[in-house]
């Protein structure tokens, strides 16, 4: 008998689910909202995408060179945290902004610490904090407008067009000029008020004027259908949900943290964020969970694998943080929006809280 | 109805439809065969013959050495030609009692117990001893170990494993829907043994037709209830299976009896049913030759010690390449470097895979995506034990589980790294066992 089979050990079956399979489909689900990006800001929301995508290969293989390990940038990682880094980013970046914001995640987000699966924060955010913290003015300001729409995503055209011009120009900038929750932080500023009209009691007013247009039904449909100003990745929710019910549909993704992030910042919202004298509104969780970075966070950020807790109960513990760190910063911190912060944060806590929240084994009994 | 399970599991393809309709043949007498004296769990048996003796068919070759011991039977009649290393059905080779055939096939004498049901219980138990049986789900434990439990640990239910939850496998479910009554038989006579009061048949889903048989035979049983479990790797592990069962769980590092259960596999309690009522050693089994680079897939019924090989040709051969040759099932089985070695008492398969589906995948980074997490049956977290391994840090392995695994395959199976966990977690078992010596 010459006959010599492969011999290892068990098991002899594999499931089909490779890493490279998994971080694929995740560039696969980000797709519908690149699409809408293209759609709502030009082509050059792609040519933004792929620079970061390219740069974020091209850094790992150089750097996997040097540490003459093997080159593993077709297992689509890189490429994956090139292209969420991308969608941090605005439309009206100058093109070497994603590419620095990529190489810099890319080599002291992740491959200082090892590569794959060793590093303590997530790259992309890691790489969005760095580019906000050297170019804060490109990275808040400039933003593109949406084709058809204005920045704020207030529709109602008795507010912006012509009472707010002549009422208070200061107020139409503020409405026409800044991202939604930029605009809602910046309401919540009682100097810039009253300094939106002569008369205090009127910028009050005005104030809340807004805020009930920057929070009604129009407007969380615009924020839905993603005709708002903001980042590639925050354009459009349908589009985010389509890809994450890709991503839950085919077990990549579980459901614990999207759910108990969103769900946590619904509910602190309802009561935190009402503006002062303007009453509470049904529908204004909604605004908070619909605007900004919180379904690109929740879906695609906070389920990353390798920076959240590995347990059931530490991923609910992991997702509640990110919720509670979101809605303080927004609402009382010195920046309109929280959610890559808030993950940050939490990444750094993972190890404390997998190391409490170890399970007990089946048949043990608690010393 | 929701079907009873257990928490974590995958579920892999089945890939039962290959020999699941194959009813059990015969395989042909071998002309050699090579009995090993280590086929079960325990210390190995002492041969009782020497080179050039005349064996009969069912003649006891090799003695136990010990309670957590076994017996060995010659499987066909003949002289014994060697007592040396030969490859077994781990994949590696221990020392075998060889016997040349002499084609006659000439037994033992046996008898037939009108009133087996009535014999003393300690004549039972000694039938039992002396036919050599271990559990034949695979692990090959001594059952008369677990039908001597100790006088304060009484036994209320014994509980019979037809889950067959490896993929390729039918030997247990052909068995069940041939023999059925047998087993039957078998259960009762395990449960006068324990005086246990409550008898269970698990069996998964897969196999209505089972089911449907068992629950006919059982029809005027009060005691004793099938179970149906959902499809679910491993719901036959022993403790998985006892928890879905009755929801006891059996203590971390503890045995079932603990808890008041007996678990035996449907093919042990055929054996123990002929072994008192005929005296008939455990000489044969039945074996599953099942996997795509097989001509005719089957369920053979054939003497232990028969090589592998033989049994191949008798299916009618390979057809295309094969990759890898697995005894027992794709999770838990053995690769065999070639067929060369002979099947034992806890061999239920052999499963040749193609060389598509034995190619080995590279291993990658860890990307903590948790999925072993999830699916460990133990609830234990597989890939903290694997780095504590790596990074020869005994005392994380040990609290994330090291000593709790079973080694079911469930986390390599998913894990998309490739990593082999089970192998890490091997190493590590053997080496700080040694560590503590």
């Amino acid at each position: 008998m010459q006959d010599k089979y492969i011999v290892s050990p068990a098991p002899h079956f594999h499931d089909k689910t490779t890493t490279k399979n998994v971080m694929w489909n995740v560039v696969l689900a980000l797709i519908p909202a690149l699409i809408f990006a293209v759609y709502y800001w030009g082509i050059k929301s792609l040519l933004l995408t792929l620079l970061g995508a390219v740069s974020a290969m091209v850094t790992e293989a150089l750097i996997q060179k040097l540490r003459k390990v093997p080159i593993t940038v077709s297992d689509g990682s890189a490429f994956l945290t090139g292209m969420l880094l991308a969608y941090n980013i605005n439309a009206g970046a100058p093109w070497w902004i994603p590419v620095l914001g990529a190489a810099f995640a890319i080599a002291i987000g992740k491959q200082v610490f090892g590569g794959l699966g060793n590093n303590p924060v997530n790259p992309a955010l890691l790489g969005r904090a760095f580019l906000m913290a050297s170019w804060p003015t490109i990275m808040t300001a400039g933003w593109a407008k949406p084709k058809g729409g204005i920045l704020s995503g207030i529709t109602d055209p008795n507010v912006i067009a012509v009472n707010l011009q002549s009422l208070s120009p200061k107020a139409y900038d503020l409405v026409t000029g800044a991202t939604p929750l930029k605009v809602a932080q910046t309401l919540r500023d009682s100097s810039f008020v009253s300094s939106l009209s002569a008369n205090a009691g009127q910028g009050v007013e005005v104030a809340n004027r807004i805020f009930t247009n920057l929070t009604d039904l129009s407007a969380l449909k615009n924020l839905f259908w993603g005709n708002i100003g903001g980042c590639l990745g925050e354009v459009s929710v349908f589009a985010i949900l389509l890809g994450a019910a890709y991503l839950l549909y085919k077990n990549i993704i579980e459901w614990r943290i999207p759910l108990f992030y969103i769900g946590t910042v619904f509910v602190l919202s309802f009561f935190l964020a009402p503006l002062k004298g303007s009453g509470f509104s049904p529908l204004l969780p909604f605004f908070h969970i619909f605007s900004g970075g919180l379904m690109l966070g929740a879906f695609f950020m906070a389920t990353d694998y390798t920076t959240t807790p590995i347990t059931k109960s530490g991923r609910i513990i992991f997702a509640i943080g990110c919720g509670i760190l979101t809605v303080v910063i927004r609402l009382y911190g010195g920046y309109p929006e929280g959610v890559c912060y808030s993950i940050l944060f939490m990444n750094v806590l993972t190890p404390l809280i997998d190391k409490f929240t170890m399970p007990k084994a089946f048949g043990r009994v608690k010393k | 109805m929701r079907l009873k399970t257990f928490p974590g599991g995958v579920h892999p393809p089945d890939e039962k439809k290959y020999s699941a309709s194959m009813p059990i043949t015969e395989a042909p007498i071998p002309q050699k065969v090579a009995i090993h004296l280590s086929q079960h769990i325990g210390s190995p048996s002492k041969p009782i013959v020497a080179v050039g003796d005349e064996v009969l068919t069912g003649q006891k070759i090799a003695e136990a050495t010990g309670f957590v011991s076994l017996c060995q039977h010659s499987s066909i009649s003949g002289k014994v030609t060697a007592i040396d290393r030969y490859p077994n059905a781990t994949g590696s080779s221990s020392l075998a009692i060889q016997i040349t055939g002499d084609g006659a096939d000439k037994w033992i004498e046996l008898v037939d117990e009108q009133n087996f049901m009535d014999l003393p219980l300690e004549e039972m138990k000694k039938r039992i001893g002396d036919a050599g049986i271990c559990g034949m789900g695979g692990a090959g434990f001594p059952t008369l170990v677990k039908l001597s439990p100790p006088a304060d640990k009484p036994i209320d239910t014994v509980i019979l494993n037809g889950v067959e939850c490896e993929p390729y496998l039918t030997s247990d479910h052909r068995l069940m829907l041939e023999k059925g009554e047998e087993i039957l038989q078998g259960l009762k006579l395990i449960m006068k043994i324990l005086s246990a009061k409550k008898g269970m048949i698990g069996i998964e889903a897969n196999k209505p037709d089972a089911i449907e048989k068992m629950r006919l035979l059982t029809k005027n049983e009060p005691n004793i209830e099938v179970v149906t479990l959902k499809l679910r790797y491993p719901q036959g592990a022993e403790k998985q299976l006892i928890y879905a069962a009755t929801k006891r769980k059996v203590p971390a590092g503890g045995l079932p009896l603990e808890i008041g259960v007996v678990v035996q596999n449907v093919g042990t309690a055929f054996a123990i049913y002929e072994a008192i009522r005929y005296k008939k050693p455990l000489i044969q089994r039945i074996i599953t030759v099942t996997g795509s680079p097989v001509v005719k897939p089957q369920n053979l019924l054939a003497r232990i010690g028969t090589p592998f090989s033989e049994l191949v040709d008798f299916c009618g051969g390979t057809k295309e390449e094969i990759g890898k040759a697995i005894c027992g099932g794709p999770m838990m089985g053995f690769a065999l470097p070639s067929l060369a070695a002979t099947m034992g008492k806890g061999s239920g398969g052999l499963v040749l895979l193609d060389k598509e589906t034995a190619r080995l995948n590279e291993e990658g980074n860890c990307l903590r995506c948790a999925r072993c997490v999830d699916v460990c049956p133990l609830n234990l977290v597989p890939c903290m034990i694997v780095s504590a391994v790596k990074y020869d840090n005994q005392k994380l392995a040990v609290s994330s589980g090291l000593n709790d695994c079973m080694k079911c395959g469930a986390c390599a199976y998913v894990c998309p790294a490739q990593i082999r966990l089970v192998q890490y977690i091997d190493n590590g078992k053997i080496r700080y066992a040694e560590a503590k010596k």
